[in-house]
């Protein structure tokens, strides 16, 4: 058993479990937010993506015991109904989900991937490594290739956060 | 996922001998967890390295750039000085996995990938590589993303990553400390092993070596380029990528250095393809003859065929896009 | 109050065009939708169950014999492992969509490598997933089994019903003035929705809970029932959110059953999730199918006959195979017909419904072949299509009920600018990529199924419906809040909709795409009962009555609801049923789609660089769920077209790629800006409402589209699916 400390979206969590517990398992299965989920369990489709530290990871191929003293935040943190954080209400308006299953991943994926784009970071898809100026469709779709969505709502999802982005269609 | 024992390490003397004791590393943990899960990989401890000192990028006294074996694949593709001097870099790591996989997989994890064989992943299949002398299921099976070159009758997989491409071809070197505390310089071309009867072994890692870093020396003039060919848009393994740093004198070519992913169980590098290249003009003919030579020895296991001319086809198109006049550095 | 209506003639009453409040029709939000960008909608495995263990199932690693032992004892007892379940009620195959019966039974039994074997119950996740890879099986193996469709010595038999053989193809073929005679081939797909299959079961004495992930609870609770020998009044199913269903849980699968099983052995509630390796083994595939298509048509291009004869496959005693030529049955005509389908009887994972069985691989090599005719004939490919569009049902001589299928055709050629197209296979070029336009026809079947919902008028001038019918990401949540609304005159905010339970009455759930029009007729049908009631009261006809804002009657005169129901509640069920109009009519909805792929001309990778899709579907109820449905099924029809195979390794049927890593659906950057329109259309003899199915007609010969391009950017023609790189490069032009 390990004894971890988690802080949520701002609250502190005292874990102890098994060693073997994923970020993703202790945050479903232990602290009861399963607004983040399991879609393969193996870091191949980007539904438990959640942010750690600023950054978005999978949180399904990480330790909870590895996260000792981290800020996670997950979607639960990024607003609720009534007080949706911009992306969140884009993705409403846009229809930018169908069965809703990946979308938590989508949306946090989303919102720390603008924030990758506002430090410059380049993608793949740049073609000056030196970063885009503006997030261009492609550039949200390769940034994005990482959430897969069986519903297939990429043109939507791209919709939305081409909109919180201000990027060029 | 079989039970194990997790410490953390608080510096590097501390994790090498604690891995000396049969103990294996987590830094990202994106492939180990993912094969644990599966009991592919089944360690009995798990030492995490990610509180130690290496996670910084510097310079070095020849102006090349030390990174460390805890850098993030993102914190590298976007480092400024790699993304102005080494884009073949830049480029290979933002070639592979997603945005989220990037964050998490680290410089050091990422050398020691372990293959994507559809046979390894699957406990119920015999698996050189998994379980030595249990025999090879890929061989006269859906051998699709495997080896075309320096496989053996035990082992036709291959190294997945696109980071150590680059580097290969970047005449990086890694740095490593045994348990014993002693640090040793590998080129990146000779980290990886080919299977021979030995596919367990991916590297030449013994038990108790941490890596360190990354080396690369200075930055050499000439174009970049990184090529990746794969089945989907993004977010799959290579089927054939190709790192080439070439570097033209008037309508000569100087120097070229030529590295390829997904064709061998390691980043593949030919150097008598690079010799016939040299002080040669560009010609259609020429690169035809580096693709005879590239491909000599190369083999298909059946679905995996195709690689031979896909494999062919990329090593000229890059070749004609890095000698075109006029390419810029 | 139970208001009910067979279909057995047209409504041509059109009642909801009479209605002023608005809601049907418009792209309205999603109701559920903050609840799920805020992670806050209950997933199967996401219900607070006190005191739950987690179930993790042990698979077959042969694919056809007898389990000898399964060694339970020296797991029992040890870390965290509560209990080894085999017991011979365990699921061997998943329940076919609409069984109402359980499926194969007893695990002891292998027919397929991955099959359950076992259930091992822990106290935690860990436990049991451990437990799982550790428990050792015994079996023996029997050596007769058969794995490759193909193969000669497999058998194989024909299902009656399939077996068309009209007029004479083979003259026909012979006095044809172009045909058109190829072999067409398309892999094995999988669902691979994003939330794999989870239940949760708990039981309060004889009384069983289940929380799962299901998309027809009315033929699920049954299944159950008959599987666990206990009757369906002792089972509350409960399924109000479902990540993603494609057929995949249309019936259900061994998780459901284990979990029940587990928890009442334990005497404690058991959540069994499949992995996702799992999902690929042990639900359902759609079967890999070898197609033969011959066309035959004369100068003019019009079809003088069809040939569309096919291998598909299954488990052997499965009565489910892919129904490929079902589109191909009418959607053109030509006099000399024959049609066939043939099941290879393999050991492999389960064959079921994937969206739009049949015809998603059915039209999509059907629409490749008449592209083959297009050009054979030097006839426009869309103008080769309306040439064959019959008057009357070619093989039954039945009249079509509303088809759109020309005003698709000449609306997606002229938004696509198809006139100005490339023509000629292989001559556009942009640097390194070749160009190519293609174009398909598309059609589903359209199928009305009986339904019933309750809707209550509640007291404060609300409304609630209620009902047994998924949402399965279709927008059911939607739509039924606008229909009950448009009925009502309410406002959506002022409709609660209640989903996913079986205390509910019932209805077919969410597949076939018959979920909106059979449901949605249903509550159609009970707010018409209201309106009635509430006209009753007010001393008027319910044809004259006005109901909008909250209020009946018009102008300064209308009342508020409330007003009129002085504190009493209306409740009505309302309960549709097919009828003659599925028998004396031809049902479907049509489209086309056009498409535009760069290919490039070094690797053979394929881009899809624009795609459009017009369909006809009957009346569309919400603008913007109908048109994501439209985007879904065409980036389905992208993965089939590029980059979706399920590898099956002939040596033991296992299924190769059963992760997410290797089987490629389509990522974001795979898929472009895709442009859908929806044609206005009603179709009375389809249902009370109008509507038509629409959430698999997007698949229908999308992929075609996509190939067709192929074809036009490179000059080769891929009939091997998925069109991926290596099958092309042979014939690229020299690096």
């Amino acid at each position: 058993m390990e004894t971890t400390e988690l802080t949520v979206n701002g609250k502190r969590h005292e874990l102890e479990a098994d060693s073997r517990v994923t970020l993703l398992d202790a945050l479903r299965n232990h602290l009861g937010l399963t607004g983040t989920k399991k879609g393969c369990d193996h870091g191949q489709c980007g539904a438990c993506t959640v942010i750690v530290e600023g950054r978005r990871i999978n949180s399904c191929l990480t330790l909870a015991c590895m996260h000792d003293g981290d800020e996670i935040t997950t979607i639960e943190g990024l607003g609720e109904p009534g007080n949706l954080s911009d992306l969140q209400a884009a993705f409403v308006a846009h229809d930018g989900f169908q069965c809703g299953y990946c979308t938590p991943g989508q949306i946090c994926s989303a919102t720390a991937m603008i924030e990758e784009a506002k430090a410059g970071w380049p993608s793949f898809v740049s073609d000056d490594l030196a970063g885009p100026d503006a997030l261009s469709d492609e550039e949200i779709s390769e940034r994005m290739s990482g959430n897969l969505c069986r519903c297939a709502a990429y043109p939507n999802i791209v919709n939305a956060i081409r909109q919180v982005a201000g990027g060029k269609s | 996922m079989k039970p194990f024992t997790y410490a953390k390490a608080n510096d590097r003397a501390d994790a090498t001998s604690q891995a000396a004791d049969d103990a294996t590393f987590i830094a990202g943990g994106t492939n180990l967890l993912d094969l644990t899960k599966l009991e592919v990989m089944a360690p009995d401890r798990l030492v995490d390295i990610n509180r130690l000192d290496l996670a910084e990028i510097s310079e070095t006294d020849e102006g090349g750039l030390r990174i460390g074996a805890l850098v993030s694949n993102s914190d590298c593709a976007a480092h400024v000085r790699v993304r102005q001097v080494y884009p073949v870099l830049s480029r290979a790591i933002l070639a592979g996995a997603s945005g989220q996989l990037r964050n998490k997989a680290t410089t050091g994890g990422n050398l020691c990938q372990r293959t994507r064989c559809y046979y390894f992943y699957d406990t119920a299949m015999p698996c050189n590589k998994r379980e030595p002398g249990s025999g090879c299921q890929a061989l006269q099976g859906f051998n699709r993303i495997h080896a075309i070159l320096g496989a053996s009758e035990a082992c036709i997989a291959t190294y997945p990553g696109d980071m150590a491409v680059a580097m290969t071809a970047l005449d990086a070197a890694v740095e490593i400390e045994s348990a014993a505390g002693e640090v040793r310089l590998i080129p990146v071309r000779d980290f990886h092993r080919l299977p021979g009867d030995h596919p367990e072994k991916d590297n030449i890692l013994e038990a108790g070596d941490l890596i360190t870093a990354v080396i690369l020396p200075p930055p050499v003039t000439g174009r970049q380029i990184y090529r990746k060919v794969r089945d989907r848009a993004s977010y799959a393994f290579a089927l054939c990528s190709m790192a080439a740093v070439v570097e033209m004198d008037g309508d000569r070519i100087a120097s070229a250095a030529l590295a390829f992913g997904g064709l061998a169980h390691k980043p593949w590098r030919d150097e008598a393809v690079e010799a016939l290249l040299v002080g040669e003009k560009p010609s259609a003919a020429l690169f035809g003859r580096a693709a005879d030579q590239l491909l000599a020895e190369a083999r298909g296991y059946g679905s995996n065929d195709f690689k031979i001319a896909l494999t062919r086809r990329v090593l000229i198109a890059v070749l004609t896009e890095a000698t075109q006049e006029g390419a810029a550095a | 109050m139970t208001a009910h209506q067979k279909m057995d003639k047209a409504d041509e009453r059109n009642r909801l065009d009479d209605m002023v409040q608005g809601l049907v029709g418009t792209p309205m939000d999603r109701p559920e939708g903050p609840l799920k960008v805020s992670g806050q909608a209950t997933y199967a495995h996401e219900w607070d169950v006190p005191d739950m263990l987690y179930g993790v199932l042990a698979r077959a690693t042969i694919s056809k014999g007898r389990v000898t032992d399964v060694a339970s004892s020296g797991l029992i007892g040890k870390n965290g492992v509560r209990a080894v379940i085999t017991d011979d009620r365990l699921l061997r195959r998943p329940a076919q969509g609409g069984a109402d019966e359980a499926p194969a039974q007893g695990a002891k039994q292998v027919d397929y490598f991955g099959q359950p074997i076992a259930l091992v119950v822990a106290e935690t996740f860990e436990q049991a997933r451990h437990g799982a890879n550790r428990l050792e099986i015994s079996y023996e193996a029997e050596g007769n089994a058969a794995f490759d469709p193909e193969a000669e010595d497999t058998d194989t038999d024909l299902p009656e019903d399939d077996q068309l053989d009209q007029g004479d193809l083979d003259q026909a073929m012979r006095d044809a003035a172009f045909t058109v005679d190829q072999v067409y081939r398309t892999p094995g797909h999988n669902s691979a929705a994003m939330e794999p299959h989870c239940a949760i079961a708990s039981w309060d004495g004889d009384k069983l809970t289940l929380r799962g992930s299901y998309q027809m609870l009315n033929f699920n609770i049954n299944e159950l029932a008959d599987a666990l020998h206990i009757v369906p009044d002792n089972i509350h199913m409960l399924s109000p959110y479902v990540g993603g269903g494609f057929g995949s849980k249309l019936g259900i699968s061994p998780e459901a059953v284990s979990a029940a099983l587990a928890a009442k052995e334990v005497g404690q509630p058991v959540c069994v999730a499949l992995s996702r390796p799992q999902v690929f083994e042990t639900t359902m595939r759609r079967s890999e199918t070898r197609q033969h298509v011959r066309l035959a048509c004369g100068e003019d291009g019009v079809l003088t006959g069809i040939g569309h004869e096919c291998l598909v496959s299954n488990l052997p005693g499965e009565g489910f195979y892919e129904p490929v030529t079902q589109a191909t049955h009418f959607l053109y005509g030509g006099k000399h017909r024959k049609l066939g389908i043939e099941v290879a009887r393999v050991n492999r994972t389960c064959g079921g419904s994937v969206r739009a069985p049949g015809e998603a691989v059915g039209m999509q090599v059907l629409e490749n072949a008449l592209d083959e005719l297009a050009e054979a004939s030097g006839i426009d490919p869309v103008e080769l299509r309306k040439r064959n569009v019959p008057d009357r049902h070619p093989e039954q001589d039945i009249p079509y009920s509303s088809r759109r299928f020309v005003e698709a055709l000449d609306e997606g050629a002229r938004r696509f600018q198809w006139d100005e197209c490339n023509k000629k296979p292989g001559s556009l070029r942009e640097g390194d990529w070749l160009i190519g336009h293609g174009m398909a026809g598309a059609s589903r079947v359209n199928i009305l199924s009986e339904a019933k919902a309750r809707v209550t008028l509640q007291a404060d001038g609300s409304a609630l419906v209620e009902t047994d019918m998924t949402d399965i990401g279709t927008g059911t949540y939607a739509i039924l809040t606008q229909i009950a609304g448009e009925m009502l005159g309410l406002p959506a905010a002022k409709v609660e909709t209640r989903l996913g339970d079986t205390d509910f009455p019932r209805g077919p759930g969410s597949g076939g795409s018959w979920g909106a029009a059979s449901t949605g007729s249903a509550v159609f049908l009970a707010c018409e009962e209201i309106r009635g009631t509430i006209a009753e009261a007010m001393g008027i006809e319910e044809d004259e009555l006005t109901l909008a804002d909250g209020k009946a009657g018009k102008g300064e005169a209308a009342r508020p609801l409330a007003d009129i129901l002085a504190g009493k509640p209306l409740s009505a069920i309302g309960h549709i049923e097919p009828g003659q109009t599925l028998e004396e009519m031809q049902q479907a909805t049509y489209g086309s789609y056009f498409a535009e792929v760069a290919v490039n001309a070094v690797t053979g990778e394929t881009r899809v660089r624009r795609m459009l899709g017009v369909f006809g579907a009957g009346r569309i109820l919400n603008e913007k769920t109908a048109t994501s449905q439209c985007y879904g099924g065409m980036i389905w029809g992208i993965g089939s077209a590029l980059t979706e195979e399920l590898v099956f390794d002939n040596r033991d049927g296992h299924i190769v790629n059963h992760d997410l890593a290797e089987y490629h659906i389509p990522v974001n950057l795979d898929v472009p800006q895709i442009e859908v329109v929806l044609l206005e259309e009603r179709d009375e003899y389809a249902s009370p409402i109008q509507a038509k199915g629409i959430g698999e007609l997007g698949i229908c010969g999308a992929a075609a589209a996509v190939t067709n391009a192929i074809y036009n950017a490179t000059g080769i023609r891929v009939r091997d699916y998925p069109a991926t790189l290596d099958k092309l490069l042979a014939d690229l032009p020299e690096a």
